[in-house]
């Protein structure tokens, strides 16, 4: 299989001001976002990809810098979400740090970057800022929104704000609210980067250096919730790096090596305050809430068609999880199909090559595809 | 997927599908590739889901286009509310359930009507296996003791007073032999037992 090749992402100004969940607006921003195939002519076949708490709008293909795009085994020629066919759009959530506004940017208002002063984004928010994207580019309704973890949460917010901008919705190994033990998690690794000395109040910018341990132990903290306890212990188990205990408190099992090279990679490129405003987005995210925790009367005005997917290993957001909003989807008697898939690799296992798992996408995508065809014959 | 389709490729599904109403909400458990839900979907303005444990089935299910949801039915159907489908089907599995008195007091549940089928032990080339002290293998149970699917082995006589046990009453029970009603001495000569069930 092939890959959509050298991608290079684009940028659109946005002039008109976004009214946020807070109650906060930004004037004016601009939002990072990649695409892949043609858009064919009735605009039909537009796929949106939502971004997870690191990703970016850079989801298949090989950027100028070589990277591989995160979703790239997923995306592209052939692939399961096959680009010969679909319209893929690829975008960079606001707060973020891959080129759209973000708390590193300069705020008009006063001329030195937001920092600490970046209001805090929703998932709403997210999807609000997208469909302005969609106006831009004409695409009035997506053949599908879809999303992995907070990407999912995105698609699930899609369904329920524009119900009639989506004919189909791909939720993978996502959930309809964060549970205590997520939120707990969250807050771990905020306070790592809170802690930091050189957090500075979030104004690092202007002192010319950044909370690195702090969000090297953010990732670490986050990278084990990703993972199962079997991979974890299939991968590393109790190995040494040196065979024996040194009697001290340095690198000596593999996972430890591992956990630290992770988070040392991650704080040479991510942001800080973007960390903590994703990770207060995910917090926050809870659709039902204004409906008493009802799911199911928040769900009642979706019309898109549903698929949703988990992994029997994923304990951040587990197969419980997906059955809840299921549950609430048959209850509004909804188009839902749900996959339960058995496979090692914990939350990751949604970025991750499996076949049972590509296999259900490519066979839901040619689906689709079919329909599309019907559409332009009718 | 029109008639004529279903009866070549599952000839007793055909039969069952006649009991099915026009635009009725479905739910079909052990809903294998998704046959029975297509035809009920395209060609019976049916709406619903199809319930399945098995991988390559869910996989079928989906590039049919029917709403599958993957799940054990061992765990019940706790994703549906009381009364919310017009017909639940559950064709040729509940004999491979464990807890089928549990799981068919869950079914009249959530279904204002059930069909049901099984393998009907008491067809006779099973009866004659019996007399000669071997257990059945046949078309209808193509299994050996030792790796048969099926846990639960019964007739159609002894379905009637399990689902009477539980509330249902049966309004409807047809012997079927090669997916054709079989009218005399049905418990003898049919191999698939096919029940239609009220609250």
């Amino acid at each position: 299989m092939s890959s959509v090749g050298a991608v290079s992402p684009q940028s659109k100004p946005f002039d008109q001001p976004l009214h946020l969940q807070s109650g906060a607006v930004i004037g004016g921003y601009t939002l990072m976002y990649e695409t892949y195939g043609t858009l064919n002519a009735d605009k039909s076949n537009a796929v949106l990809v939502c971004h997870a708490l690191n990703a970016s709008h850079h989801v298949a293909g090989i950027d100028e810098d070589g990277n591989v795009g995160w979703w790239d085994n997923m995306i592209g020629p052939g692939k399961p979400v096959d680009t010969n066919r679909f319209f893929v759009i690829g975008v960079n959530n606001l707060g973020s740090c891959f080129g759209s506004t973000g708390p590193m940017h300069i705020n008009p208002a006063t001329g030195k970057p937001y920092g600490p002063d970046f209001p805090v984004v929703t998932v709403e928010d997210w999807v609000n800022a997208q469909a302005r994207l969609a106006d831009e580019l004409g695409i009035v309704q997506f053949a599908a929104v879809m999303g992995g973890s907070l990407g999912g949460m995105q698609a699930l917010a899609w369904s329920m704000l524009y119900p009639d901008r989506l004919r189909h919705c791909v939720v993978i190994a996502s959930t309809s609210r964060l549970s205590a033990q997520n939120i707990a998690f969250n807050d771990v690794a905020r306070q790592a980067i809170l802690a930091d000395p050189d957090f500075h109040g979030g104004d690092y910018y202007s002192h010319s250096v950044v909370p690195k341990s702090g969000l090297r132990v953010a990732r670490m903290i986050g990278h084990i919730t990703y993972l199962s306890n079997d991979d974890m212990s299939e991968k590393f188990g109790r190995e040494l790096r040196s065979g024996e205990y040194q009697f001290g408190f340095g690198i000596e099992f593999e996972i430890e090596s591992y956990l630290r090279h992770q988070g040392e990679k991650f704080s040479s490129y991510f942001d800080a305050n973007t960390y903590l405003l994703i990770t207060r987005a995910l917090d926050y995210f809870d659709p039902a809430a204004p409906y008493g925790g009802d799911l199911k009367k928040a769900l009642a005005g979706t019309k898109a068609q549903f698929l949703l997917a988990s992994f029997t290993t994923d304990w951040r957001f587990a197969p419980e999880c997906s059955r809840a909003m299921v549950k609430a989807l048959v209850s509004n008697k909804r188009h839902v199909t749900y996959a339960e898939i058995d496979a090692p690799h914990g939350h990751d296992a949604f970025l991750l090559d499996d076949k049972r798992y590509h296999d259900l996408i490519r066979s839901y995508y040619d689906r689709m595809w079919r329909e599309i065809g019907n559409r332009g014959q009718a | 997927m029109n008639f004529r389709e279903l009866s070549i490729l599952r000839a007793d599904l055909a039969f069952i599908a006649h009991w099915v109403r026009d635009g009725a909400h479905v739910l079909d458990l052990g809903c294998g590739d998704g046959a029975m839900l297509e035809y009920l979907l395209t060609t019976k303005n049916c709406t619903g889901y199809g319930i399945e444990i098995a991988d390559d089935e869910v996989l079928a299910c989906t590039g049919r286009g029917v709403s599958v949801i993957q799940q054990d039915m061992e765990n019940g159907l706790g994703l549906f509310s009381d009364n919310t489908f017009d017909a639940v089907l559950c064709l040729s599995s509940l004999q491979m359930m464990k807890n089928v008195e549990e799981l068919l007091r869950d079914i009249a549940r959530v279904g204002r009507e059930a069909i049901v089928s099984f393998p009907n032990f008491a067809f006779w080339p099973h009866r004659l296996a019996l007399l000669s002290g071997r257990m059945p293998v046949s078309k209808s149970l193509p299994y050996e003791w030792y790796d048969t699917p099926n846990l639960r082995c019964a007739t159609i006589r002894d379905f009637m007073d399990l689902a009477n046990d539980v509330g249902l009453e049966v309004t409807e029970c047809v012997a079927l032999q090669n997916g054709k009603p079989v009218s005399f001495l049905p418990n003898w000569r049919g191999s698939l037992a096919v029940f239609r069930l009220k609250k």
